[in-house]
Order: structure tokens, then C-alpha cells, then sequence
């Protein structure tokens, strides 16, 4: 078997897709989270800004999902087959839900009547809710397992998707999202707006500590083969120690008012918290609730060795470069959110 | 209905929505290049008031493709599991370059395009303008190469059975560059280029047409009349090529294009007609040994008809095929004709008085559209009953986990959502056209009332 500083290429495809998620979670979270405090904020004014100070970069956001799901389909087309096929209602109201909130953050203010800005408000925030709660749910059971047969197929039903386990992970993103957001709407705004998201950013981030505590518990106590490796790699404790030592900073410098940092924290704390699903996976990407023998792990899902090293130069090439000019346009738009004549 | 009809049905119908859009944004791109560069170079307010306007219906547009987008890159894992596990290796490795190397950049820069005009200057906001319409073209290429792949499959071996067996590609560039990636990709995008200009073309020939923002509307009609022109007259090269390409390699297809049954020593050329598929037979008007002459450069070499293939590996809907196909070669010679007709007409400075002309424009901007769509209906029905030509059939490419009640919810869905979205689209695009761009002096001299 082929390897790259001793590491096969199945697990650098792993390390790359779940860098890719990484990236979707810590971008597109921000913005989902803006969206599902939308209805927070009273005033037409604060809408606009909230709406604003993701506007020039949810788009370019959303790519990371893109990425990644081509990403899983050429480097794990089992999984993306099996797991795609598995849920297909619920990403079927995935994709929908992607839709209205496109079209709510680009519709919204086209009119001025203000029932056509509130039920573009609330499809905004709904569908914001509905993306973050979906992916987390689907990240649930991803780590629960879901019922994979012999053949690599789901034999399951679309109910087995909303289990106990896999809805408390949902929620966890969910107020993880919220928190990320709200940190970064507390960069952008000033005034009310930004003392108002001073009271959020400390409501999410209670909300989310809870969670994530039950959450931990819940993995614990159901699923205690994810900290199987933890046992047998006692180094690897680093990861949830430092995963809490992020959190605690979050309410550190928010409590400082220094919102950048905290930013960089909770975006820290999103990227943690994927290494620790990932590290209790790999290497399984699909665990089978019928018969572990059935586990989807990266060998078995993985595309050949040839494309996966075409695909590992594509991203040595493409992924600098995206990175790059997203750091540009987020330079370009830095600074508190300024309304004018081409905004939202 | 089966899983597979309801899952082709769905499919037909959700890239069919999204293909209204792509081709938009990449022909607009292009234009909007020209239209800021002229600013660039000229420094004329009017140009910069042309291309803000057109940001903006292009942001419309291009919101629209990536929210239906997204949705294709889901249906092959819902739909079809089986087509990619086949396929992982190769399609799969297009649709991600696709997203690193071309969506990424289209919707990085789209954000200082709409919003960074104070933020930026000229020079880096037409860097971005140029960049945006880079991205959706590098787009073009990946989609184009990836299907190209299904319909001419090279580059690779088969390897495993059963659910195991896939598609591993051996040759990356050679799978990259397979029989008809190129050509079909030339295809592809002029006909982009053709449905972008037009759109510009219609709504300035209707602003010219009630004397609004008239000296700026003719300046963009030209811009955009001289990228349609080229298109147009490009286009009958590439469809030639494009027609013999499919002679050679996929021939099942070609015979159903032109409606032969049989294989005839001397091949006639149908420019309209009717197929029936009891009688196998073609009625209509034809070119005598056209056909033979255009594939062979030859008048009297034969072509084989589609009873040269066992029945259970050629396409069922003839006539479908054969009608789409035709139709797109006529509205892409009607718009030779109309560019052709306005660039005459412009080169003796006559063309804007012609205000009969003008009024063709406005609808015209639909002929491209059409003539993508059935351009693609012919191309992919034509392929069936192979989803990867000559390896997979669509019916065994299904996923095996998704039962027909799953995907009649979807179906029923992506109906509701998608006639909103249009009704939408329409709505905003209707109101932004109506209120034009900002800055531009509103009427000019009014020919409208002259001549009421």
C-alpha cells in the first residue's frame, strides 16, 4: 500500500475531508449561527445590519460544503453512497432548507413591505436552525452508527435518523452555531445592537456549555466504544483537555470584550470537537449498528490509490489558494458592518 | 411509478432547472468583463453604471444556480448510490476540482463584486469581476468533463464485482481530455455565451424600444451583440465537430439524432421531420447524402441506423431525440441569421433605428435558453439506456436503499419549491429590469413617441 510520510492514503483523504468540514463548520457556522438568532433582533435596522455582516461572505462560506461533499464522493464513495441513500428524506429537506435561506438573504430586501421582510426573516432563521440541526443530527449518527448490511447498504428506516442520541447532538450544534455567530455579529456591530449581542453571546454560550457537557455524558454512557482510543492512546487526552481549555477561553475574552479572540476560540473549540469524533471513528467512517465486521471504515470506502493521490494534489494545489483569497475578502470586508447603497 | 422513472423523472427536472441558470452567469461574466473593462479604459461613468446594474441580476442569477447546485451534488448519493460508488473514482474527482478550483473562486469574489465597490478599487474590483467569471467558465470545465466521461468513458479499468465493481481511473489527463471533452466543452460554453448575451441584448433592445436609457443601452447592445455574434457563428463549428465526434463514438446516438433506422449506403440530412417507431420510419424534408457528406466528407459513404444495435443497447425515444435535437440546430441557425442581420445593420449604422428588429430582441433572449436545453435533453436521453456509455445501464445505477415513496415526496417537493423559486426569479428580475441601472440619464432622444 501506497504511503506518504507513513501515513496510508486513505487516512490523509480522511485528515482532508475532515480539515474541509473543519472549515465549513468554523465558516459557515458563524453565519448559520447570525441566522438562527436572526428573530432575536427587533428593530429593521439591526436585521439589516445582522443580514449585512455575513452578506459579503456567506457565499464563498457555503463553497466548504460543496467541497466537501464532492470531497467524500471521490474519496469515499461507499460512505457517500451509503449514507446519502440512507438519509434521503432528511437531506432532501437538507437541500430545501439551503434553498430558502439562500433565496431569504437574497430576496429579503427587495421590497420594503414589511410582511414580505418578516416572512423572509423567518424563513431565514428557520431554515438557519434547520441546516445546523440536520448536519449535527447526521453527525450523531454518524458517530452512533447507523444500520449498514453485508453489502454496504442501509437497512435501516428514514425514523432511525431522529434517535435520542443523534437529537442531542443536533442541539449541541445548533447552540454551538449560535454561540460562533454571535461572537462574530459582536465584532461587526456597535451601539445597542452590539450590547444586545453582548447578553447573547453569554445566553449561547451557556446554552452551549450545557450541551456539550450532556453531550459528553450521553457518548459516555451510550457509546463507549468512542473512547476506546482515548484508553489505548492515554497522549491523546490532549485533545479533550485542550477542547475545554478553548471553551473556557471563549467566555474569557468575551468577557474582556476582546470579540476576535473569542472568535478564534469558538472556531478553535468547532475544530476540536470534529478531531474528537474523528479521532473515536478512525479508522471506521460508518460505523454498522448490525455487526461491526460491517463498519464502512476508509479502507473499505476508499477510492483507489491512484485518485486519491490525484485528488491529494489537487488539494496541495487548490486549498492554499482558496484559503488565501478567502483571507482577502475577509480583509476586504473587515471592521464594523456600514450600511450603503449596496447593501442587503 | 418505479424508483427509476420517479429518480430519472426528478433528475430530468432538477438539473433542467438549474441548467436555466449556469449558462446565464457564464455569459454574463463575460460580458461584464467587457463592460467594466471599457469603464476601466474608458473612465465613463456609463460604463460603471452598466456594470453595477448587471452585478446585480447576475448576483440574482448566480444565487439561484448555486441553491439548485447544491442539490445535484446531493442527488447522485440520494438518487443513484450505485452510479457512484462506480463512478467515485473519476466523476467524483471532477465535482470536487470543480468545487476547489471553480466554485470557490466564483463565490469568494462574487462578495467584493456586489458588495466592495467602495471598499475596493477599480482596479482590484475588475481583478474580482474577472475572477468571478473565470470561476463559473473553470465550473463549466469540470461538469462538462465529468459528463463527457459518461458518454465516451476513457482513462481507466474496471475492477471488482457486484456492488464492488467501479470505474478506476488509470490515466488522469486521459480521462480528463476522453473523446468528446473538448469539443462538447466548446459546445457548452458558446452556447453559455449565446444565452448571457442575449439576455443583455433583450433587456437593452427593450429599454431602446421605449426610449429608456438610450445612449447606454446601445452601448452595452453592441458589447454584448459583438459576444454573440462570435458565439453564434463559432457555434456551427463546434456543433459540427460536436455531431461527428458522436458519429464515431457513441453511433447509436448519432442514428437516433437523425432519425435512421436503417443503414443506408447514402445517408440523408433531415431538417425537419417526424419519427414513428412502428414503422421506423422518417418523414420529412432532407438534404440528399448531407448526412454522409457532413460525418465522412463524403456523399456516398454509408451511416449506420439504429437497427445496426441490439435493441436492449439503443435509445427507446426516438423521436424525442430526433425532434430536440433539431429544434436546437434550427434556433442555433436562427440566431446565426439574427446576429449576422444585426451586426450589418450596426456596421451601417442603421441598426438601432430598426425598431421592428429591436422588438425581436426582447423574446430572443428565450432562443438560447431552448435551444441549451434541448441541446442537453438530446444529448442525454440520447445516451440511454446507458448512464456511463456502454458500462452502466441507469437501471441498475439506482440506489438500492431509496424506495419509490421517498423520492415521489422529493419530487413533489422540488416541484413546490422550484415553481416559487421561479415565480421569484422572475418577479425580481422583472422589477430590477424595470428599474434599470442607476445613474444613467433616463431618455435620451424619444423615438417612441415619434413613431406611436
Amino acid at each position: 500500500m501506497e504511503t506518504i510520510l507513513g501515513l496510508d492514503l486513505p487516512t490523509w483523504w480522511f485528515l482532508v475531508i475532515g480539515a474541509v468540514f473543519t472549515g465549513y463548520a468554523i465558516l459557515d457556522g458563524f453565519d448559520l449561527g447570525a441566522g438562527a438568532l436572526h428573530l432575536f433582533f427587533r428593530k429593521e435596522a439591526s436585521r439589516r445590519i445582522a443580514l449585512n455582516a455575513i452578506g459579503p461572505v456567506w457565499d464563498g462560506n457555503e463553497v466548504w460544503l460543496v467541497i466537501g461533499g464532492g470531497a467524500l464522493f471521490a474519496g469515499f464513495p461507499h460512505a457517500y453512497a451509503t449514507v446519502f441513500s440512507a438519509f434521503y428524506v432528511p437531506f432532501m429537506l437538507f437541500v430545501v432548507a439551503l434553498i430558502f435561506r439562500a433565496i431569504s438573504i437574497e430576496f429579503r430586501s427587495k421590497e420594503p413591505m414589511r410582511w414580505w421582510r418578516l416572512t423572509w426573516d423567518i424563513s431565514y432563521s428557520v431554515s438557519s436552525v434547520l441546516v445546523a440541526g440536520i448536519l449535527g443530527i447526521l453527525l450523531g449518527n454518524l458517530i452512533r452508527g447507523i444500520a449498514i448490511g453485508p453489502d454496504y447498504e442501509f437497512t435501516g428506516s428514514t425514523r432511525d435518523f431522529l434517535n435520542p442520541y443523534a437529537l442531542l447532538t443536533g442541539l449541541t450544534v445548533i447552540a454551538l452555531f449560535m454561540m460562533h455567530g454571535a461572537i462574530y455579529l459582536a465584532i461587526k456591530t456597535e451601539n445597542r445592537l452590539h450590547a444586545k449581542l453582548m447578553v447573547l453571546v453569554k445566553n449561547t454560550s451557556r446554552f452551549f456549555v450545557i450541551c456539550f457537557v450532556t453531550l459528553t455524558m450521553a457518548t459516555l454512557i451510550y457509546i463507549p466504544e468512542m473512547a476506546e482510543k482515548f484508553r489505548r492512546y492515554p497522549e491523546l487526552f490532549a485533545v479533550p483537555a485542550l477542547t475545554i481549555l478553548a471553551s473556557i477561553n471563549i467566555r474569557r475574552w468575551a468577557e474582556k470584550g476582546i470579540y476576535w479572540r473569542a472568535f478564534l476560540f469558538s472556531g478553535l473549540t468547532s475544530a476540536l470537537l470534529l478531531g474528537l469524533a474523528a479521532i473515536g471513528l478512525y479508522p471506521v467512517l460508518v460505523p454498522s449498528t448490525l455487526n461491526p465486521a460491517w463498519d464502512l471504515t476508509i479502507q473499505k470506502a476508499a477510492s483507489s490509490d491512484p485518485s486519491l493521490r490525484n485528488m491529494l494534489t489537487i488539494a496541495a494545489i487548490g486549498v492554499p489558494i482558496v484559503a488565501g483569497y478567502t483571507v482577502f475578502v475577509f480583509w476586504t470586508f473587515r471592521g464594523k458592518v456600514k450600511l450603503d447603497d449596496s447593501s442587503y | 411509478m418505479s424508483v427509476e422513472l420517479l429518480s430519472r423523472l426528478q433528475f430530468a427536472f432538477t438539473i433542467a432547472f438549474h441548467y436555466l441558470y449556469p449558462p446565464l452567469s457564464i455569459g454574463l461574466g463575460v460580458v461584464l468583463v467587457l463592460l467594466e473593462g471599457q469603464y476601466l479604459r474608458t473612465g465613463d461613468k456609463v460604463w460603471e453604471q452598466l456594470t453595477r446594474f448587471w452585478i446585480k441580476i447576475f448576483a440574482l442569477i448566480f444565487g439561484i444556480g448555486v441553491a439548485t447546485g447544491i442539490v445535484m451534488e446531493f442527488e447522485f448519493g440520494t438518487n443513484w448510490a450505485t452510479y457512484s460508488r462506480y463512478v467515485g473514482d473519476i466523476f467524483g474527482s471532477a465535482l470536487a476540482a470543480e468545487g476547489i478550483f471553480a466554485f470557490a473562486l466564483e463565490s469568494g469574489f462574487l462578495g467584493i463584486l456586489i458588495f466592495g465597490w467602495n471598499r475596493v478599487s477599480p482596479r482590484v474590483h475588475f481583478f474580482s469581476t474577472v475572477m468571478v467569471a473565470l470561476g463559473s467558465m473553470f465550473s463549466a470545465i469540470w461538469i462538462v468533463v465529468a459528463n463527457s466521461w459518461m458518454q465516451t468513458p476513457a482513462g481507466f479499468r474496471i475492477e471488482g464485482e457486484g456492488f464492488l465493481a467501479r470505474a478506476v481511473v488509470t490515466d488522469f489527463w486521459v480521462m480528463v481530455f476522453n473523446p468528446s471533452s473538448i469539443d462538447r466543452l466548446i459546445h457548452v460554453l458558446l452556447g453559455s455565451l449565446l444565452a448571457g448575451a442575449f439576455l443583455v441584448m433583450s433587456v437593452h433592445a427593450w429599454y431602446i424600444w421605449k426610449g429608456r436609457f438610450v445612449d447606454a443601452s446601445k452601448k452595452a447592445f453592441r458589447a454584448a451583440l459583438f459576444v454573440a455574434t462570435i458565439a453564434a457563428l463559432a457555434q456551427l463549428f463546434s456543433g459540427h465537430r460536436s455531431a461527428k465526434y458522436v458519429a464515431e463514438y457513441q453511433p447509436a446516438k448519432l442514428a437516433a439524432f437523425e432519425g435512421h433506422y436503417d443503414s443506408l449506403a447514402v445517408a440523408d440530412l433531415f431538417l425537419f421531420g417526424i419519427t414513428d417507431p412502428e414503422t421506423q420510419k422518417t418523414k420529412g424534408v432532407a438534404i440528399p447524402g448531407m448526412l454522409s457528406y457532413l460525418i465522412h466528407d463524403d456523399f456516398s459513404k454509408p451511416v449506420p441506423g439504429l437497427n445496426a444495435f441490439p435493441i436492449q443497447n439503443r435509445p427507446k425515444q426516438v423521436n424525442f431525440v430526433f425532434q430536440t435535437y433539431h429544434l436546437m440546430v434550427a434556433i442555433g441557425m436562427a440566431l446565426i441569421g439574427l446576429t449576422l442581420l444585426a451586426s450589418v445593420l450596426l456596421w451601417r449604422g442603421q441598426l438601432f433605428g430598426q425598431r421592428w428588429l429591436m422588438r425581436i430582441f426582447i423574446p430572443a433572449v428565450l432562443l438560447p435558453q431552448v435551444a441549451n436545453q434541448l441541446g442537453w435533453y438530446s444529448a442525454e436521453v440520447g445516451r440511454q439506456p446507458w448512464v456511463v456509455y456502454n458500462l452502466l445501464r441507469t437501471s441498475d445505477a439506482l440506489s438500492k436503499a431509496v424506495n419509490a415513496g421517498q423520492v415521489w415526496f422529493s419530487l413533489i417537493l422540488f416541484t413546490f419549491v422550484y415553481t416559487l423559486l421561479f415565480a421569484l426569479f422572475i418577479y425580481l428580475l422583472n422589477k430590477k429590469i424595470q428599474h434599470g441601472p442607476d445613474g444613467v440619464e433616463e431618455s435620451v432622444p424619444d423615438y417612441s413617441k415619434r413613431f406611436r
